[in-house]
């Protein structure tokens, strides 16, 4: 250095020498963060997709249709199903132990079985094993033995039997879905009518008293109703008979591993193939139908079969709302926060309070929603508007409105500090630049400061949707059930039944995998419900991002 | 001791030199030397006895000045002497700072704009500003000029397009921009950016134009560009401008105001300010022997 004058190294020649330089030390270069860092990330993404792996490699697989072995066991036991698990012994070598789904729940009392793997003298996969889901009693295994129509036996060899189960099954399904359609839709319309009618009746008790003219009115109305639903109800009983009487004529007669013989009529079955003869196609086929059943239909069995559709629909409508009620609140309350209150303590606590809030236990949400939307506002909605209901409640209970709006409370805070931060990114100067040309404070946020804030905001909003359509523990108390007869959109006037309790994929899961009297048949639906749900969510997310940057080009077209 | 010095720099005897500026930085307080020209002018705005504070902080002092209609005014000084707090006044834009204190009025035209009374948003409309650093909003070219007029609630497009074109000619932007319209104004460069929102300042027709280093943060050829545009503007608005270089302060003004630490020091014709200013505290400041 050429800065030092020839006094300074006269007086201290030591400062002349250089200080030591820390090039050597590892950390002034750097690379132990970098590795640092970089190993936390790596930590964190493998335990999601870990997780997602895990997922979607047991939610993919539920549906494959496996194989189907026939064992035989040293004691002379013949077991037939398809293993579900495999254990090892931790001491022995001899191997370990499966678990066999073995079906058939209706003759044999079980529904799986554990064989030890030493036991085991004999695996063969007979070509003619028969996987046979029905709609009632679960899944049977057997062989077919004969086909009978009306009585009579038209085919004795497997392959006959077979070939006419698949002749008949679709016209007997059809048959079975009209009836499904009669007994829930044509009924239910009736019953809407007649419960009108009773309703009518009440009203004008409530209103006008008992034996008032109108009181009369209705009550006349009511029994020409009554007379009409009684001629309805008998129309749809012939039609749902005759539909019963020509399914009746189709059964297939099989025969169990242990040589037990069971008569399955046609109707009672959804689905049957042999699922050791299926080449991959068949099993593609099969693998694909049962997607399509999962997502279109309604459950079975307690829900451990068939569809979540009801459970689909309840997700989407329940987050829809949530997301349109907690937009609106989340948003002017962070502008109040952020452009109109003046900073002071006050609002420093107020900010505290509502990031506190994010960490209230989400049940605490719930039965809050619970003691405030269903048994005060819902029950004070039923007093003011559906008097002639009462004693049952309307509104009054658990709906996917008052789910929407518990979840919308539990997401208000995530909006309400996005929302912030999106309006605390605007730079000053746009603010600036619009006062001086005159704007006021509104024509200011609405036309540069919301529309600059909204990818942020939009972001905030794709967090509170991920959030609310995870959450489960609050909509055990605020209208998530285990099986909705009907759903909270139908054709029914007046259309949309925010009252109505509904099914949600998160509390499907619960239910599946934790209340369900056969759990361990209903653990794969866990993985496939879970799959859907991860789904659905990044579904919605997919929307929104797609909003957010569709927003972000109209608001402005250049860099943000 | 000290006293001696007061008097002696207040009569203008002894050596004066740097100690005015001295003795203002130890809380002495001198009357500003206006220079005899400045009378003869036609007054658009009036400074009076002004002061402000950010909270504990003074930052004016009793600043006393009359703004020259239809000229222009520059505003000199090293940094933080209240050159842009001054400017922000006079569109009440300091308001929006909540710890902001204010002592003294402004009139336009006569009337007073710290007045109780007064609407704020009103008065900003009579006066247009444009920003040390470029703030277009994020919109069209087109809704960036029109802006002043789409808070008015104005719809009728034929003004809006006869408004935006003579704005952006008005702002020597117009050849440049006519094709382009309804891009974003984001994407324009740094001096069309500026002058765009010069343009946008002059669409709501302002009887003021206040600029706060409007060329701080551009190229000497696009400061060049504003510099014409300013001396195209003058006439017709009364500009008053905040300038950190000296050159662009002589070369666009009528009229100059020295400030310091919060006091202004010495206002004159441009002309003489820069040349023979009454002050040897001026002269050492425009020399660049200081600041």
């Amino acid at each position: 250095m050429t800065t030092t004058t020839k006094n300074d190294v006269k007086s201290e020649p030591v400062s002349r020498r250089r200080r030591k330089r820390s090039r050597a030390s590892l950390f002034s270069q750097g690379e132990p963060m970098v590795w640092l860092t970089g190993g936390g990330l790596v930590i964190s993404l493998l335990m999601i997709v870990g997780l997602l792996v895990l997922v979607l490699f047991h939610g993919m697989g539920t549906f494959w249709p496996s194989e189907l072995p026939r064992f035989v066991t040293k004691d002379g036991q013949v077991v037939m199903g398809e293993v579900t698990r495999q254990q090892r012994y931790e001491d022995e070598d001899s191997g370990g132990r499966k678990l066999v789904r073995t079906g058939n729940f209706d003759l044999s009392g079980e529904h799986f079985r554990w064989i030890d793997d030493s036991s085991i003298v004999d695996r063969t996969l007979p070509p003619w094993a028969l996987v046979i889901e029905r709609t009632e009693w679960g899944i049977f295994y057997g062989f077919p033995k004969a086909f009978i129509f009306e009585g009579e036996t038209v085919a004795a060899d497997p392959a006959g039997v077979y070939e006419k189960y698949q002749e008949y099954h679709k016209e007997v399904s059809e048959r079975r879905e009209r009836r499904r359609k009669l007994e829930t839709v044509d009924v239910g319309k009736v019953n809407h009518v007649l419960e009108k009618a009773r309703l009518a009746i009440k009203s004008a008790e409530l209103k006008y008293g008992k034996g008032s003219p109108s009181w009369e009115r209705a009550t006349k109305a009511y029994e020409a109703a009554e007379q009409r639903a009684t001629e309805d109800f008998k129309d749809i009983r012939l039609k749902i008979d005759a539909l019963n009487r020509s399914n009746a004529r189709y059964v297939m007669l099989m025969e169990t591993a242990q040589g037990q013989e069971k008569q399955v009529p046609l109707a009672g079955i959804v689905r049957a193939y042999p699922a050791n003869s299926l080449d991959f196609t068949g099993r593609t086929t099969i693998y694909l139908a049962r997607w399509i059943e999962f997502l279109v239909d309604e459950p079975r069995e307690a829900n451990s079969e068939g569809g979540v559709y009801p459970a689909i629909f309840g997700t989407v409508v329940m987050t829809l709302i949530m997301s349109l009620a907690v937009m609106p609140f989340g948003i002017m309350a962070a502008l109040y926060l952020r452009e109109y209150a003046r900073a002071g303590t006050i609002i420093s606590i107020v900010r505290i309070s509502i990031n506190n809030l994010a960490g209230v236990p989400s049940i605490v949400f719930g039965v809050f929603g619970l003691g405030f939307f269903c048994y005060f506002i819902g029950a004070s909605i039923d007093q003011l508007f559906f008097a002639e209901h009462l004693p049952n409640p309307t509104y009054g209970k658990g709906g996917v409105l008052w789910a929407a709006l518990t979840l919308a409370l539990l997401t208000l805070p995530v909006v309400i500090v996005a929302t912030e931060e999106a309006l605390s990114a605007v730079p000053n100067s746009m603010r600036e630049g619009s006062y001086a040309c005159g704007a006021s404070k509104w024509q200011t946020i609405k036309r540069i400061i919301l529309p600059r804030a909204m990818p942020g905001i939009m972001t905030g909003m794709i967090l509170a949707m991920a959030r609310g359509a995870g959450e489960v523990a609050p909509l055990m108390l605020v209208g998530a059930v285990k099986l909705a007869p009907e759903l909270p959109i139908d054709g029914i006037f007046p259309y949309i039944h925010a009252e109505r309790s509904f099914m949600h994929l998160g509390f499907h899961i619960y239910d599946l995998g934790f209340q369900s009297q056969n759990s361990e048949a209903a653990k794969p639906m866990v993985f496939s419900t879970t799959l859907l749900l991860i789904g659905i969510v990044f579904l919605l997310n997919v929307v929104a991002v797609r909003l957010r940057t569709r927003l972000r080009k109209k608001f402005e077209s250049a860099a943000f | 001791m000290a006293e001696q010095l007061v008097d002696s720099v207040k009569e203008g005897t002894g050596d004066a030199h740097m100690s005015r500026l001295a003795l203002i930085a130890e809380g002495q307080t001198f009357p500003t030397d206006v220079h005899d020209e400045l009378k003869r002018e036609e007054p658009i705005l009036e400074i009076r006895d002004f002061n402000l504070h950010y909270g504990e902080k003074q930052a004016l002092f009793d600043v006393e000045m009359k703004i020259s209609k239809g000229l222009v005014t520059a505003l000199i000084g090293p940094s933080g002497c209240g050159k842009s707090t001054l400017l922000r006044s006079v569109n009440r834009i300091n308001d929006l700072l909540p710890t902001v204190r204010i002592k003294g009025d402004i009139l336009l035209n006569g009337e007073s704009m710290y007045d109780p009374g007064v609407d704020v948003i009103e008065l900003r409309k009579r006066m247009g500003m444009v920003f040390q650093k470029p703030n277009p909003f994020p919109m069209s070219i087109y809704e960036n000029v029109v802006y002043p007029l789409r808070i008015d609630g104005e719809r009728n497009k034929d003004i809006l397009d006869e408004v935006c074109e003579t704005s952006l000619k008005g702002a020597a932007l117009w050849e440049e921009m006519k094709d382009r319209l309804h891009e974003s104004a984001l994407g324009l460069s740094g001096g069309q950016q500026q002058r765009l929102c010069i343009a946008r300042a002059i669409a709501a027709e302002p009887e003021v134009l206040l600029m706060d280093e409007p060329c701080s943060a551009l190229d000497p050829i696009a400061t060049n560009k504003i510099e014409d545009l300013i001396e195209q503007l003058k006439g017709d608005y009364s500009i008053l401008i905040v300038t950190h270089n000296m050159q662009q302060a002589a070369r666009t003004s009528d009229y100059t105001a020295f400030m310091y630490l919060g006091h202004l020091i010495e206002y004159g014709p441009t002309d003489r300010i820069f040349v023979r200013p009454h002050l040897r505290d001026t002269m050492d400041y425009v020399t660049g022997r200081f600041g």
